[in-house]
């Protein structure tokens, strides 16, 4: 299935932010920007939301930190008991390191596991470049076109006249 | 840019000096009731004072509170020294609208070493057991009895601990962070009338000094003023857990500074950015406090030394369990409050939740230090009472007139500095 998408490409970040705030003001639908660099401040002007790969990272260390502490004490306390430096079996302070370490692996390896699976990264994936230079020194802009709905040549003017210096369009195989 | 002049009215001002007359009050009152009760403690403890053990005097009681009141301000103002030099070693962009609150916080400085100095020379024999003379004889004065009070360790250590080398120290230290902090500060202000990158490079070059001026003379007044009144005990980690715990201690003081300034009207362009910032620095050095802390507990923990685990035994089970209260509060007020209250981004963008933790902190961080002096000298007799809070009050009301003062004498805004622009448009 192809579709269909106007690109626009802008070559300066200010006139880019103010067009995607013009853009969205007119009830338009920005499928996604497309820069060689992160941009301060997109994200608001564009609406994305915040993401929540925080939360995953705080329940995974949760985990980590509960694993780790049940491990330690069911191991040296209950499974095979052990004298250790004259310590009693459960001596919470020596468990300290290794919770902690299992804590921050947990929160790592599952938020990089998370964002894999959120974000579809995968090594067979195909990615669809709109156009090469917003990896030099361009951006672009890429609206989708739904058959029958969108102008075209009214998007064209306000992509034009919001800034981009040049406006093309595109098909895509998704 | 336009200058944003901090005026300071005569009614705020007042508060300061009310703030001050309340702790001379309760201090006074506080005397009154240890002066009373303190001979009837004596009698009470009968054995106790039989076996060598005297019930602390009330002026004892003064001179620890003078110190550890001292010693904690003095580690607030000097960390905002080392808060300016660490931005400018940087090169940071983002702190320089805020960059004059702890710029105004070295003023404390020279009221700080004055404080230490009498404080030293009143209070010396309460504070520090090594500056008794009787433990450095190996011999009584016939030249052959051996002297029942020779104490061999701290006799060893002499060398370091004497009075004189103690006494030179001391002025050194503040001699050295003074003249920095004028250093930085005059820079500063000329940079506000002369412009130009000269101060600014100026700057640099005076931090990058200042930075290992700081480095050793931080963990050497930690021995000196906390760690030597142990005398017997000794951590390598100890420089650095007065660091962090003065560090943070800071941290919470300039946060607290800019929040309550923007709630005033002033600081108009700082905004939820900068504030993240300084949550991320309050929250991550609060974080680094548990480390060292845990670092330095759990060595002599596992270890289990006789000789150092009865820093430990002291502050836990030892003294009657006389501690063991704020041991585990200073745990929970300064790592799991802080950790988990301001680890969301939304708490370290939010003025009241940054001040929550910021006051939460500087409570725990007095409770701190507390705890690193009172179970050597006070033992059993420490409380916090009329004169703990008394000594607190007026050592707040000293310091935030000198701050409020030296916030006073410049712009809030450093106009020229070369990354003013950056620091308006920042953004996280």
């Amino acid at each position: 299935m192809t579709k269909k998408f106007v690109l626009g490409i802008y070559d300066d970040e200010d006139v880019l932010l103010q067009a995607i705030e013009n853009v969205r003001a007119a009830g338009t639908k920005i499928y996604e920007v497309f820069s060689p660099y992160p941009i301060h401040g997109i994200d608001d002007v564009l609406g994305v939301k915040r993401s929540r790969l925080p939360i995953v990272a705080f329940f995974c260390g949760l985990f980590g930190m509960s694993f780790a502490l049940w491990m330690q004490i069911w191991m040296l306390g209950f499974d095979w008991p052990m004298i250790i430096g004259g310590k009693p079996h459960i001596a919470l302070p020596a468990f300290i390191p290794v919770t902690f370490e299992l804590t921050v692996l947990c929160a790592a390896f599952g938020m990089v596991i998370t964002f894999f699976i959120v974000t579809r990264l995968r090594p067979s994936l195909k990615v669809n470049v709109f156009d090469k230079r917003s990896t030099d020194d361009k951006y672009v802009m890429a609206i989708e076109v739904k058959e029958g709905v969108t102008d075209i040549s009214a998007l064209n003017n306000l992509l034009r006249s919001n800034g981009a210096i040049e406006v093309n369009e595109k098909e895509v195989i998704k | 840019m336009t200058e944003e002049r901090l005026i300071i009215s005569r009614k705020t001002n007042n508060k300061f000096f009310l703030m001050i007359a309340i702790g001379v009050v309760l201090l006074i009152a506080g005397i009154i009731i240890a002066a009373m009760s303190g001979g009837h403690q004596a009698e009470g403890h009968g054995e106790a004072a039989a076996a060598g053990h005297e019930a602390a005097h009330w002026t004892k009681r003064l001179y620890m509170n003078l110190w550890l009141n001292n010693v904690y301000f003095t580690g607030i103002a000097l960390i905002g020294v080392f808060f300016v030099a660490v931005q400018y070693v940087a090169y940071a962009g983002w702190s320089v609208l805020i960059k004059r609150i702890p710029e105004a916080m070295g003023y404390y400085l020279p009221i700080g070493g004055a404080v230490m100095l009498i404080t030293f020379l009143l209070g010396g024999h309460d504070i520090f057991h090594w500056t008794h003379d009787y433990l450095y004889n190996q011999f009584l004065e016939d030249g052959v009895t051996p002297n029942p009070q020779y104490d061999p360790i701290i006799a060893g250590k002499a060398p370091y601990l004497n009075f004189w080398f103690f006494l030179i120290r001391m002025v050194a230290y503040f001699v050295l962070w003074i003249l920095f902090f004028n250093w930085l500060r005059r820079n500063s202000l000329n940079e506000d009338l002369q412009g130009g990158t000269n101060y600014y490079h100026k700057s640099i070059r005076i931090s990058a000094m200042f930075l290992v001026v700081f480095g050793v003379t931080s963990s050497t007044s930690a021995w000196d003023w906390v760690l030597s009144i142990d005398t017997h005990w000794f951590s390598t980690m100890f420089g650095w857990y007065v660091f962090a715990s003065w560090w943070v201690s800071g941290l919470a003081v300039i946060t607290l500074a800019v929040i309550i300034l923007k709630q005033n009207g002033y600081l108009k362009m700082v905004n939820a950015n900068h504030l993240h910032d300084l949550g991320k620095f309050v929250f991550a050095f609060s974080i680094f406090w548990t480390y060292v802390w845990f670092s330095q507990f759990m060595l002599i923990w596992y270890a289990n030394i006789p000789e150092e685990s009865i820093y430990f035994i002291e502050r836990l089970g030892g003294n009657g369990g006389h501690f063991k209260w704020i041991f585990f509060t200073n745990l929970l007020i300064n790592f799991a409050f802080p950790f988990l209250v301001l680890m969301t981004r939304d708490a370290k963008r939010q003025m009241i939740m940054l001040k929550i933790v910021t006051i939460a902190i500087l409570i725990g961080h007095w409770l701190d230090f507390y705890l690193m002096m009172m179970p050597g000298t006070m033992r059993t007799d420490a409380g916090i009472g009329f004169i703990e809070i008394g000594t607190t009050l007026i050592f707040l009301g000293v310091f935030l007139i000198t701050f409020t003062k030296g916030l006073t004498k410049a712009s809030l805004v450093p106009v020229n500095h070369p990354f003013l622009e950056e620091s308006v448009h920042h953004h996280v």
